[in-house]
């Protein structure tokens, strides 16, 4: 392809620019991180209440050594994941029925409402009482939060599909489960994907939450541990850890977006 | 000539927690086959409600709706092809949906999309086809199933003016071609003189029948008969009975 000398400028500019917003992310990430290394190392700061990012590495580094850090990461990690699926099939199916019936969708509504707006934490003892103290209590903390924040945002989603693609379809004679699958399902593809994105935020949320208030494992016990005895290094770690992993999840579904969502309207 | 589609009689209301419309009243008139009848009309005087009645999408509140065709094909205002599935893939559509998509129907349908030249786009996506393009795209998916009656419901009017004109002139060359009835709504007095056989005036709502102009122009096709003689004289009458 032959462009123009100044269509070539404009790629450079735009390159540049590029290049220019990826470093200076960097440079913050690095800034931020050396100003407060600099603080605790010259005690600027206490460096037993702010932590440093060198005691945070050796914390990281001592945690792997002994073994713990893994099976920490994995506790939480599981515990997360399942909540996650099980919240997002649960919600699928139920964001059907209510797609799927008027009548039942308006029952529902206040139903909805209420448990939208309940603090789920509020919920606690009830989750001890009835689960015990174990990993079952942190995945269904995990559904709680997630639940009804899937359900309304994949019903919004098949609620919003086009009225004339409908039209066209009931006059093709398509029936309700036709429309479903031929139109309401794909063209809700990327309210199912920002479903999830949400949904991941929301995983999280729910089995730190689950951590905190009953657990012998995982990220959210090592940051209340790591609290109740002052150890400020093991939160930070602890944190930190959480940060990269609600990251990476994030990106996985951010590049399944991009993968499968092609072709808008 | 046999007829196709009839109306006898039929009433409309609509109803909502506000009270109830009267959309359509006493309306009757009967279409046969091979002709194209436009349906013109104030904007919002129940032409639209005019073909869900005909395509049986609304059971009329009074009156019968009878068609004897096999099926009927309906065109909307814009193209609504899926935008996820390439053009052959959105012109089988009506085929999945009436469980009719084997061998002799796809071949069917795509020897029509190679006759009207979406040859070259059948594995493209809509958003990379221009709206002529889509459009006829949409008109090749509505004969795809084989229908014996069109319904267009203004099938033109999302297009920008130069390419409706051209699109228009397409329409009717493939539906003249394929010897179809084909039935238009539309608020475009020019467009429906250009296309159509008889035309129905609808008055404001309730829509009732005011008057059917049975056009006889030598001219066929809608371009040069926009230049015909008599065609401002269809205009100006219709103009003038649409603004009483």
């Amino acid at each position: 392809m032959n462009y123009s000398q100044e269509h070539l400028l404009y790629l450079k500019k735009q390159k540049r620019q590029s290049i220019f917003i990826h470093c200076m992310r960097i440079g913050v990430l690095v800034l931020l991180l050396g100003i407060w290394e600099l603080a605790a190392d010259l005690e600027l700061v206490n460096p037993f209440i702010t932590s440093s990012p060198s005691r945070i590495v050796l914390c990281i580094v001592d945690l792997f050594r002994n073994g713990s850090l893994l099976f920490h990461i994995w506790t939480t990690l599981w515990e997360t994941l399942l909540g996650f699926f099980l919240a997002v099939l649960i919600g699928f199916v139920l964001a059907l029925f209510l797609w799927w019936s008027d009548g039942f969708r308006k029952i529902a509504e206040p139903y909805i409402v209420v448990l939208n707006a309940l603090p789920k934490i509020a919920l606690g003892p009830l989750i001890i009482i009835w689960c015990g103290t174990g990993s079952k209590a942190i995945v269904l903390m995990t559904i709680l939060v997630s639940l009804i924040v899937a359900t309304l945002n994949l019903l919004n989603g098949f609620l919003a599909t086009d009225r004339g693609k409908i039209r066209l379809l009931e006059s093709m004679g398509a029936g309700q489960l036709q429309i479903l699958v031929k139109l309401v399902l794909p063209s809700s593809l990327p309210s199912i994907l920002s479903m999830l994105k949400i949904c991941v935020g929301m995983a999280w949320i729910g089995s730190i939450m689950g951590e905190y208030i009953v657990s012998k494992a995982g990220l959210g016990y090592l940051i209340v541990y790591g609290g109740q005895v002052f150890k400020l290094d093991l939160v930070m770690s602890a944190t930190v850890i959480l940060c990269i992993l609600a990251g990476v999840m994030y990106g996985v579904i951010s590049l399944i977006e991009k993968r499968v969502v092609k072709h808008k309207a | 000539m046999s007829e196709i589609l009839r109306f006898e009689n039929v009433t409309l209301r609509y109803h909502s927690d506000n009270g109830e419309t009267i959309a359509v009243e006493n309306l009757s008139f009967e279409l046969q086959s091979g002709e194209f009848v436009a349906i013109v009309g104030p904007s919002g005087c129940g032409k639209t409600t005019v073909l869900s009645l005909a395509a049986g999408l609304l059971p009329p509140s009074e009156g019968k709706v009878s068609f004897f065709g096999k099926s009927f094909g309906y065109m909307l205002q814009r193209d609504e092809l899926f935008p996820w599935r390439t053009i052959e893939k959105n012109l089988f559509l009506p085929l999945e949906i009436k469980k009719l998509l084997n061998e002799e129907t796809k071949g069917r349908a795509l020897s029509l999309a190679e006759k009207y030249g979406l040859g070259e786009f059948l594995h493209r996506y809509p958003d990379q086809l221009s709206g002529g393009m889509r459009q006829r795209a949409a008109l090749i998916r509505t004969l795809a199933a084989d229908p014996d009656l069109l319904l267009l419901d203004e099938p033109f009017s999302a297009l920008d003016y130069q390419t409706r004109l051209s699109v228009c002139d397409d329409v009717y060359r493939i539906i003249e071609s394929e010897g179809k009835t084909a039935l238009l709504v539309t608020h475009d007095l020019s467009e429906a003189i250009s296309l159509a056989d008889r035309i129905f005036v609808l008055s404001k709502r309730p829509a009732k029948l005011l008057s059917v102009h049975t056009l006889d122009f030598e001219e066929t096709e809608p371009l040069k008969r926009r230049n015909a003689h008599g065609f401002s004289a269809v205009f100006e009458s219709l103009w003038k009975e649409l603004n009483v």
